[in-house]
């Protein structure tokens, strides 16, 4: 398992590493976690000529408020996240999705920036990120941009970032009183990745979901706003009833997936089930009764 | 054995884990040799083809490169992979140490290239130019034995190597009174044993002695010695082979692979150490792999549900070759087919077929998880078809204490057992008679409780000789050092069993010294006397036993020395807290090291005995022994993802008599977890080009802690007859006793939905697409709707 020669950069800076990123083009990639990047290569799925190592740049690593949205920085790992007591108490729902990210090792060493620039169709946190409606932070040479996360993700293992970009921050929401958020999923048995996964936001008013936003995960080639759930719910009375027909609708219009875990139909299915479950949850939070 | 005990029967810890934890034990891939070369192989990517041409010019002058050597370089220098098992009319299927025109697996060994480090090593495979010309793989093992398969080898046109047949009783008669026929096909999937430590050997050759040694990660040092130095023609007393320490097995390493022949014969070629050590994909594609069968049964029974007579209709499949006792494992599920049940009639036709895959042989079990599996779904199957419960269907079939030593119609004779009793202690310890009630209400409310049992017998402690391949004995030296302290060299070669704990347990109680005075020493073919090794749960029925016996002559000679010393008669000495007391008189004793010493320094012996302390024993059981247990497996299952979860596991188990509860408890638990991988999660599956697309741990699935259940242990002791330990041996009772326990569980909680079998592994997917085809009978509720209403319920507590 040892991965074909490459040429390895540990900037010690975010400016360095973009340099690096310039100078080398297509033939670098960039190291946050490794657990994905890392075992492509050790089998010689992915053959980079550059490495460029984000893991000694400082700086990039932080869990912030700041006016009433939360600054996280890319190279924070799922750990951190998991055990934020910021996130914990404004925006749990990201908490809740890094606590069910694969392993406490790999969790210890994945980083959410990480995870999302690779985009991989399984991953957890893209439902989460797409329902908190969190803004995507990219640097380049040229400048800072920052993109909706519904506009991120492009296709399987595909994004917004262009060549000498890289994702530097992640912003989301602090959830405020009446808002509750979950994220339920179906893993692989192997794996540990997402054979379903969903992330509901729900904002109740009056006793009427006011704001709502499914973002699911592990179904199609990349992850979507499940947006058929959320016109079916917009404006009405939350029940029982009422969630189960709206999450029927899951998986409509979206091509899904199959493989030796879980056929297409079954996949469309859980989807289905677990965006009933994770709105049950969501309800259940933002009306103060615990689940 | 004596009836209080300081030692034996103790939960005492294990004496091998401080280093495992810490750190400290070495294996082979630790182990680093001045000079030493890496090795790795180019393998097939193709499950059928011919080779065409092997260029190697590009690799041979790579950087760091030493050699590269295809079949055609060492042809007539390393035999053929050597298979113990003959059986009438079985025809060859050789497998050359490097595939020679030919390859027939994916991952069969095409070249090996030899490098300064593992860096160079890996990218020069790269290099290696295989020129294929692919032919139709064959794949299905009933396809394979069909009319105009692709053939892989010439002695067998039809790709069957053997048809083992065996009838016992009037089977025409036992059908002809049968009032119902019970049919089902019942599958058993291909497994990876997937040990922790992959393989690996490292060898050296040392010119002037003109030895060779090899570390290889193996369950069998001294066999895997003597057939070394059959393929490489070597003298056997130049080879030496020492197992480091060995990170799992589960019959994956009792066995003689290409790799380690062909690593030796590089050390003597090249004159230098040479390693390998497998990756874990190699480990997938190339150690041997378990199970594969397909089981078609007809049972003949009365209406009251009393067994009559069984067909079975066995197909194996085999894989490309055979390696060591492939052909063999089989025969093991024919031999055990009758279970704990009278069978007055059975027929039973297995055929073994070859397919373009990895080999098959021994996975825990062998042989005998698969005839307990089908049995004890037939039992299951009868039960359902007669609306009578599962447990009172067995207990009709069961054999009494009164007719043991019990003889099956399969022609093996059970040792002793009480399967009566172990069943009603399951049935007691799980509250059966309350989780039947439990389910009844649950089905109302549109939950989904299985209860699964499962009353298995196995066969053990492998010898005898007359019925192995290789001979069924042990053997053990044990050492009473000038000062005081104790070794035992055991021929068998534990590796995670926990030995060296028994057996100093066992040493301390007959010496009487405490286990830190004895230490157990295996798995070097140089320093312990020839051996078998450890598999078919024989490390302590047969030897502990020859352990036993060496440590019992060496306390009647000390005794004899300590009779003459004190004057007294030796039969009235007793061994205790380092001392030889006298029984007759008050509380006259000397130290052991007296008598030690005396047995060394030979000035005080007793006239015409020979100084020293050293004995050894080949232990010869006289049969097999048959452990037994019944298991108890609760489910319940989430209606709306098929997803089965374990609730609660009761097992009993009954290995006869025991010398450390905590090393049986270990061994229950970890048989049961790896019968809940190949009940719930694992499958090597090949596609139809023979690819295996379940190659790493990413899509091969093995369970994990999360998803096992609550496990309770219990046990019966029936002490067996066979050895003078009276113990049976445990290493796999647990995987052969749970995997129809936790199956059976799982078709129970889907009888609501007319469902009467569920092929393994239960996937959530398979079970779910059974809940939502056919709705539940009388279950007032679809169940998507129970369950969301079961969501909610939980929510409100």
């Amino acid at each position: 398992m040892i991965p074909a020669p490459f040429e390895y950069h540990a900037p010690k800076s975010l400016e360095e590493a973009l340099r690096l990123l310039d100078r080398h083009g297509d033939e670098a990639k960039l190291l946050a976690g490794g657990h994905s990047l890392l075992p492509m290569m050790k089998l010689r799925l992915a053959a980079p000529r550059f490495v460029i190592d984000l893991g000694r740049l400082k700086g990039l690593d932080y869990i912030r408020e700041e006016q009433g949205m939360i600054a996280i920085g890319a190279m924070t790992t799922h750990a951190e996240i998991e055990n934020s007591s910021l996130l914990r108490a404004k925006c749990p729902l990201l908490s809740e999705t890094a606590a069910a990210i694969g392993d406490v090792q790999v969790r210890n060493r994945g980083t959410l920036g990480g995870s999302l620039a690779h985009a991989d169709p399984a991953a957890d946190y893209p439902a989460s990120i797409l329902a908190l409606e969190a803004q995507m932070t990219m640097n380049s040479s040229m400048g800072v941009r920052a993109v909706d996360a519904a506009e991120f993700f492009l296709d399987m293992l595909t994004t917004q970032l262009r060549p000498g970009e890289i994702l530097t921050e992640i912003r989301v929401p602090a959830l405020g009183k009446g808002t509750g958020a979950a994220y339920c999923k179906l893993s692989q048995p192997a794996s540990g990745y997402a054979v379903v996964g969903v992330a509901a936001r729900v904002t109740l008013a009056a006793g009427k979901l006011a704001q709502i936003a499914v973002g699911v995960t592990g179904v199609g080639p990349k992850a979507y706003r499940a947006v058929n759930v959320e016109d079916a719910l917009r404006g009405k009375k939350a029940s029982e009833k009422l969630l189960a027909e709206a999450a029927r609708h899951a998986a409509r219009g979206v091509e899904a997936l199959a493989d030796l875990h879980a056929s297409a139909g079954y996949r469309s299915e859980m989807a289905a089930v677990f965006t009933r479950r994770a709105l049950e949850r969501a309800v259940a939070r933002a009306a103060g009764t615990k689940a | 054995m004596a009836t209080a005990t300081k030692y034996i029967g103790k939960p005492l810890k294990r004496k091998e884990d401080p280093r495992l934890i810490h750190g400290l034990a070495h294996y082979v891939d630790d182990l680093v040799l001045a000079g030493m070369l890496h090795a790795g192989f180019v393998r097939s990517p193709h499950a059928h083809a011919l080779i065409k041409f092997v260029d190697t010019s590009k690799a041979q002058s790579a950087p760091g490169v030493v050699a590269v050597l295809t079949a055609e370089d060492v042809r007539g220098q390393i035999g053929a992979v050597p298979c113990a098992a003959v059986l009438p009319d079985m025809k060859a299927a050789p497998r050359p140490v490097l595939a020679t025109g030919r390859v027939r697996f994916v991952g069969e060994a095409v070249a090996v290239v030899i490098a300064s480090d593992r860096y160079a090593l890996r990218d020069a495979l790269d290099l290696v130019d295989v020129d294929y010309e692919s032919l139709t793989p064959v794949v299905d093992p009933e396809k394979a034995i069909s009319k105009g398969a692709p053939v892989l080898h010439e002695p067998s046109p039809d790709n069957v190597a053997y048809r083992w047949e065996l009838e016992g009783g009037d089977i025409k008669k036992a059908f002809k009174q049968a009032d119902k026929v019970i049919r089902q096909r019942i599958l058993n999937q291909r497994l990876v044993p997937v040990a922790m430590e992959p393989r690996g050997v490292l060898a050296e050759y040392k010119p002037g002695e003109k030895t060779l040694t090899v570390w290889s990660s193996t369950q069998i040092p001294h066999l895997l010695k003597t057939q070394l130095a059959a393929m490489l023609g070597a003298p056997e007393h130049s080879v030496r082979v020492i197992t480091p320490e060995v990170g799992g097995g589960f019959g994956s390493k009792l066995n003689v692979y290409p790799e380690e022949a062909v690593i030796a014969h590089l050390a003597m070629r090249l004159g230098r150490p040479v390693k390998w050590v497998e990756t874990r994909r190699e480990n997938f594609l190339c150690t041997i792999h378990g199970r594969d069968q397909i089981g078609d049964v007809e049972a003949a029974v009365t209406k009251d549900g009393v067994l009559l007579g069984v067909k079975w209709r066995i197909v194996a499949d085999l894989g490309a070759y055979y390696q060591l006792l492939t052909p063999l494992i089989p025969t093991l599920t024919g031999l055990m087919l009758a279970g704990c049940y009278k069978v007055p009639a059975i027929r039973i036709e297995i055929i073994g077929a070859l397919t373009n895959k990895m080999s098959t042989d021994a996975y825990r079990g062998a042989g005998r998880p698969e005839a307990t599996y089908y049995i004890e779904r037939l039992m299951d199957l009868i039960a359902a078809e007669l609306k009578k419960d599962p447990a009172e269907i067995r207990r009709k079939n069961f054999p009494q204490p009164k007719d043991f030593p019990y003889a099956t119609p399969t022609g093996v004779t059970y040792d002793s057992a009480n399967y009566q009793k172990s069943l009603d202690l399951a049935l007691q310890k799980s509250g059966y008679a309350k989780l039947r009630k439990e389910q009844a209400k649950l089905r109302k409310q549109g939950r989904y409780l299985g209860i699964g049992l499962s009353t298995y017998v196995e066969i053990c402690a492998m010898g005898p000789s007359s019925a192995m391949p290789a001979g069924g004995w042990e053997s053990a030296t044990v050492r009473v050092e000038p000062t005081g302290k104790v070794t035992i060299l055991t021929g068998a070669s534990p590796h995670g069993q926990g030995q060296e704990t028994s057996f100093a347990q066992m040493g301390a109680e007959i010496l009487g010294l405490t286990p830190d005075d004895v230490h157990v020493v295996h798995g070097d073919t140089a320093a312990v006397p020839y051996g078998i090794g450890t598999f078919g749960s024989r490390g302590t029925a047969v030897g502990g036993t020859a352990a036993y016996k060496s440590l019992i002559k060496l306390r009647d000679k000390l005794a004899q020395i300590a009779g003459h010393l004190m004057g007294e008669d030796p039969q009235k000495l007793v061994f205790g807290d380092g001392r030889i007391w006298s029984k007759s008189a008050g509380n006259k004793s000397i130290g052991l090291i007296e008598a030690i010493g005396a047995a060394y320094v030979a000035k005080t012996l007793p006239p015409g005995m020979e100084p020293g302390l050293d004995a050894t024993t080949f232990f010869e059981p006289s049969n097999f022994t048959f452990p037994f247990g019944a298991h108890v497996c609760v489910v319940e299952i989430d209606a709306e993802t098929g997803d089965v979860r374990l609730l609660k596991y009761v097992a009993v188990d009954d290995c006869g008599n025991v010398l450390n509860p905590l090393l049986v408890e270990g061994q229950v638990h970890g048989g049961i977890v790896q019968a809940v991988g190949q009940a719930m999660f694992e499958e090597a599956v090949y596609d139809e080009h023979g690819q295996l697309i379940t190659g790493e741990l990413m899509d091969y699935a093995l369970p994990r802690a999360g998803a096992l259940p609550w496990m309770e242990t219990h046990r019966t002791v029936t002490p067996s007859p066979v050895n003078p330990l009276g113990v049976k041996g445990v290493g796999e009772a647990g995987t052969i006793g749970a995997t129809p326990a936790i199956i059976n569980a799982v078709v129970d909680a889907l009888a609501p939905f007319g469902v009467r079998h569920v092929d393994m592994p239960a996937k959530r997917e398979r079970i779910w697409k059974l809940m939502h085809e056919a709705p539940p009978r009388r279950a007032p509720r679809a169940p998507a709707k129970a369950a969301a209403r079961r969501q909610a319920g939980r929510r409100a507590k």
